[in-house]
């Protein structure tokens, strides 16, 4: 899996609601597929996305082949005070993205 | 390739960890082999009988690419403690593999509401499950028409 890519506000207040949006560069091969010899091409997708902050569950999503290819999630959050989001991506071979982000809150 | 057998189990610890997930059945939407949207939406629903409405499912009229559909979903909700969406479900009937996604929201999420982009094979009705706090359902459906298939089947 490529570098992910996450979009915060710039800087927000506590109590603000505030839109997270995040992308990954990743296949999503849904496994319905066949290569040119006609033989199946093995599904391979993000099964798998959670987002905490300061360790507290902000957003999970399971994912299925149905979501298209380079997975695009936007969600949001309501702003508890100042603290570091990771986000975690799995995908079907156990490979895991992590990132983190502070939030910057004024 | 790994079984997803770990990933299963890091997630239930951190369900375990999280108020919003608890007693959440991890892969409610996996199906098994050959079944339909209407078993899955079953499972989900049990005996309970959804409130049509009130989840709205944003998806063009047309999709002109299949591989690619944008969708926003979203319940009105004060996502406080007594009044919150737990869960939305997106079902894609007439995709070979209905489920597309599940979204668990918590006291954090603020906003019920999730943007991604979908596939679907071909013109179809899209169906969005809300699931409550107090354990009532919502469900909404969207008819959009695909001019090129997804899924490359």
């Amino acid at each position: 899996m490529a570098k992910a890519r996450i979009k915060l506000p710039e800087s927000t207040k506590v109590g603000d609601v505030i839109e997270i949006k995040t992308l990954i560069s990743h296949v999503m091969e849904t496994g319905q597929r066949k290569d040119a010899d006609g033989k199946p091409i093995p599904r391979s997708i993000i099964n798998s996305f959670q987002v905490t902050f300061a360790g507290q569950q902000v957003f999970a999503a399971e994912l299925h082949p149905g979501i298209s290819a380079n997975p695009y999630l936007s969600f949001f959050m309501k702003v508890p005070g100042p603290g570091e989001l990771e986000f975690t991506w799995v995908d079907d071979a156990g490979v895991r993205v992590v990132e983190k982000m502070k939030l910057n809150v004024v | 390739m790994l079984s997803s057998k770990p990933d299963r189990r890091k997630f239930a610890l951190g369900a375990a960890a999280s108020v919003a997930m608890v007693g959440l059945a991890p892969a409610l939407l996996a199906q098994d082999a050959g079944e339909g949207w209407e078993q899955t939406v079953k499972k989900l629903l049990g005996d309970a009988k959804p409130i049509e409405g009130k989840v709205l499912l944003d998806l063009p009229e047309i999709a002109e690419n299949g591989n690619t559909v944008p969708f926003t979903v979203s319940v009105d909700s004060p996502m406080s403690e007594s009044d919150n969406v737990r869960t939305i479900y997106i079902i894609a009937t007439a995709n070979p593999q209905p489920g597309v996604a599940t979204f668990h929201f918590s006291p954090l999420s603020g906003k019920a509401m999730v943007a991604s982009r979908m596939r679907l094979a071909r013109t179809q009705d899209v169906l969005a499950i809300a699931e409550l706090g107090d354990g009532r359902f919502l469900m909404s459906k969207r008819n959009v028409k695909v001019t090129i298939g997804g899924c490359g089947g």
